[in-house]
């Protein structure tokens, strides 16, 4: 562990920093696909045998005129998640009977609409959410942190802990970018909450690395010994790694076993919690400690 | 010594009170037969209606009365074709106010939302104008719900079919007070945002009878009548959100659910016993202990309901739960490996880990609590399972957890 951090801090930074990269270039390029919540409309989950995606489409358009169908499927569950406009109760008894007639056994699961009036509250208390909680988190950084050490300021674990929880969440969110283009899987409300659950964790885990550093740094302070910042931080990383993944692992061992045996329901904001702890584990080992030494070395001897 | 006898004292309480809280929470025998445990329509099947309150013109003081008198008016109605427990709930919202009507288990909704859509909007307006002559109304506190039935008349002049409300005792008196400070003077009887009648009030009403005459066919009235009995609303309302779960559909979901949360659990106090042994063994224990407390504590809230969010907040606590466990054993054996005497590195342990438990906990909670206040009511549930377990958890993993430590590893020592 020593070693290899010291070695493959900077090829480590630069792989994360490019992960980072792509995920933001890739919400900004494709943008997210944004489910009912924010949208407004219906989605619709049924349970059919092998239809075809572009047949039901047809139908649809030809049908009922809906012509904006968005499908994704459960391939091991038969499930078709069907978005589309708002349509009432009446207009679905319809369809479903139509669908019947022509496909054979449908079994209907799972509807929801959503007014405009609703989606745009809706999103609305996500901004909120997000925010409030990014304010919550950074007073709690603060807190956290206000105990000023040397030879590294304060402020920077604080700045550091953010850019990590900004590639804790990144990744995830880059990861659903993808599944939304090629899967049709839809950002609802339950992805932010996941989101916002992996910021509270993204913090907790590289906290418990950092307060090891500062404890390590007053020891040696103590000690009158001096000894690199970046052999201290090894050390630290060291002696935390087996609570950092430890405490990660318990939540990764129930986050599995909701993704494989869980509801289907759920798994999607399974899914995201899932990549952003893993994500996060990995950040508050291999991403912020290897930050914190080349932002203090970077601070000392700019030039180089 | 002392302190060990103590020590057993509380871990008695600990443990009788955690298996009482268990056989409570268990979903047969006691725990079902008191206070039965309230599951969503996600877990039963059923269908979620959303409904928007329009309040417009009814002063800001009398909102909450119209409000609680629309959810009797739908409750009633939802009653009439026989749904199970049907739960009608008020929202506040800084918008204005929402109505959220659950029906459990209702295979064709369609008429359910006719039937609530077709609810009629009645109240009584008082008539003045302005210095251009046009009529001015205004809203008074009568409304159809102040209605306890109705019955059909006819005019004994022109034979004209009529309709004839009977008031309720508080009806009664406001339709009194209305009539009395506006003697010579129309009164508007609105129906659905139109004005039907208004006839001239003669003298002050009282006994609380009062006739819509109007243009009605005799098929029309008798429609009223019957729509009037079942009740009034005293606001319009409109559709927003719509969701039906199948119930078979929501009864997998739940079996799924407990099955993964079972395995989920099992996994944990596996991991825990293999990586810690002995002391791995008390944090299983102490999670016994957490999951039967937690699942109590949801229960006896007032007006709890689990829905499947909410017990997927409740498994990611669990995952969350042993994280105070991991961070005192790990400090634990450090202090071992320092060559402290096991007794006393476990002290240690719990007193340096501290902070980094209360730490821990501090984002998760801080998110619980802000997604709890700030968003819809999916999240709510898992907010308020999640964060109430990470709370409950610190309770097991360090008090009840140091507790059974104190007792049993001092005998061994």
């Amino acid at each position: 562990m020593m070693n290899f951090l010291l070695k493959h801090g900077k090829i480590i930074l630069i792989t994360s920093t490019v992960l980072v990269i792509v995920s933001v270039t890739s919400i900004v390029t494709f943008g997210f696909n944004l489910g009912i919540d924010f949208t407004s409309g219906s989605l619709w989950q049924v349970r059919m045998m092998g239809v075809d995606t572009d047949e039901l489409r047809v139908f649809f358009a030809d049908e009922f005129g809906v012509e904006e169908l968005n499908i994704a499927i459960d391939q091991s569950e038969n499930i078709y998640a069907l978005t589309l406009r708002e349509i009432s109760e009446n207009e679905r008894q319809d369809i479903l009977t139509a669908m019947k007639s022509k496909f054979g056994e449908v079994e209907d699961l799972d509807f929801s609409t959503i007014s405009p009036s609703i989606s745009s509250e809706l999103k609305g208390k996500a901004y909120t959410a997000i925010a409030l909680v990014m304010v919550g988190i950074s007073l709690f950084i603060a807190f956290a942190f206000r105990k000023v050490s040397e030879p590294i300021k304060s402020w920077k674990y604080g700045i550091i802990t953010l850019i990590t929880l900004m590639h804790d969440v990144a990744i995830p969110a880059g990861v659903f970018v993808y599944l939304g283009k090629f899967a049709g899987v839809a950002i609802d409300i339950n992805f932010i909450v996941a989101m916002l659950f992996v910021m509270g964790f993204s913090v907790h885990d590289t906290i418990v690395v950092f307060d090891r550093i500062r404890e390590n740094l007053l020891i040696i302070k103590e000690e009158k010994k001096r000894q690199p910042l970046q052999e201290i931080v090894n050390r630290s990383v060291k002696e935390t790694v087996a609570r950092s993944v430890n405490t990660s692992l318990t939540l990764v061992l129930i986050l599995l076993t909701l993704l494989f045996l869980g509801p289907i329901s759920t798994k999607m904001f399974v899914l995201a919690i899932l990549i952003g702890t893993i994500a996060g584990t990995y950040s508050s080992i291999f991403f912020a400690s290897p930050l914190l030494v080349f932002a203090e070395r970077f601070s000392r001897n700019p030039q180089k | 010594m002392e302190k060990r006898t103590s020590s057993i004292i509380i871990f008695s309480i600990i443990l009788a009170t955690s298996i009482l809280a268990g056989l409570f929470a268990f979903p047969r025998g006691f725990g079902a037969s008191h206070m039965p445990w309230r599951l969503g329509l996600d877990l039963i099947g059923g269908t979620t209606l959303v409904y928007d309150v329009d309040l417009t013109g009814i002063p800001s003081d009398e909102q909450a009365g119209a409000v609680a008198g629309l959810k009797e008016v739908i409750e009633r109605r939802v009653n009439l074709f026989g749904v199970s427990e049907p739960r009608v709930n008020i929202a506040q919202k800084e918008s204005g106010y929402q109505l959220l009507v659950d029906l459990a288990g209702v295979h064709d909704i369609r008429d359910a939302i006719e039937q609530i859509k077709e609810t009629p909007v009645l109240d009584f307006r008082e008539v003045s104008r302005n210095a251009t002559g046009d009529k001015i109304y205004t809203q008074t506190e009568l409304t159809g719900r102040f209605i306890a039935s109705a019955t059909l008349g006819f005019n004994n002049i022109d034979n004209s079919p009529l309709v004839v409300l009977n008031f309720s005792d508080e009806g009664a008196k406001l339709f009194e007070e209305i009539t009395a400070r506006n003697i010579g003077r129309p009164l508007a009887v609105f129906l659905d945002g139109q004005s039907i009648t208004e006839p001239v009030v003669q003298q002050r009403i009282t006994g609380g009878t009062a006739q819509i005459t109007g243009r009605f066919t005799i098929d029309e009235a008798k429609t009223l009548v019957k729509r009037f009995n079942a009740g009034a609303l005293s606001a319009p309302i409109k559709l927003t959100n719509q969701r039906t779960v199948s119930p078979s559909a929501a009864g997998d979901s739940l079996n799924r659910m407990i099955d993964a949360w079972l395995i989920g659990t099992a996994l944990i106090m596996l991991f825990m016993i293999l990586y810690y042994r002995s002391l791995g063994v008390f944090a299983a224990a102490a999670l016994f202990i957490y999951i039967a407390l937690t699942l109590a504590l949801f229960k006896i809230i007032p007006n709890f309901t689990m829905t499947l969010a909410g017990i997927a907040g409740f498994v990611l606590s669990i995952g969350l739960a042993v994280d105070a466990n991991i961070l005192i054993f790990e400090r634990t054996k450090e202090e071992i490996k320092k060559g402290m005497a096991r007794i006393d590195a476990i002290n240690a342990g719990f007193k340096r880990a501290w902070p980094s438990i209360r730490d821990s906990n501090i984002s998760t909670t801080i998110t619980s609590i802000i997604l709890y206040f700030f968003t819809s009511s999916f999240v709510k549930g898992f907010a308020l399972t999640l964060g109430l377990g990470v709370m409950t958890s610190m309770f097991s993993a360090i008090f009840v957890t140091r507790t059974m430590l104190r007792i049993f590893v001092k005998s061994k020592s």
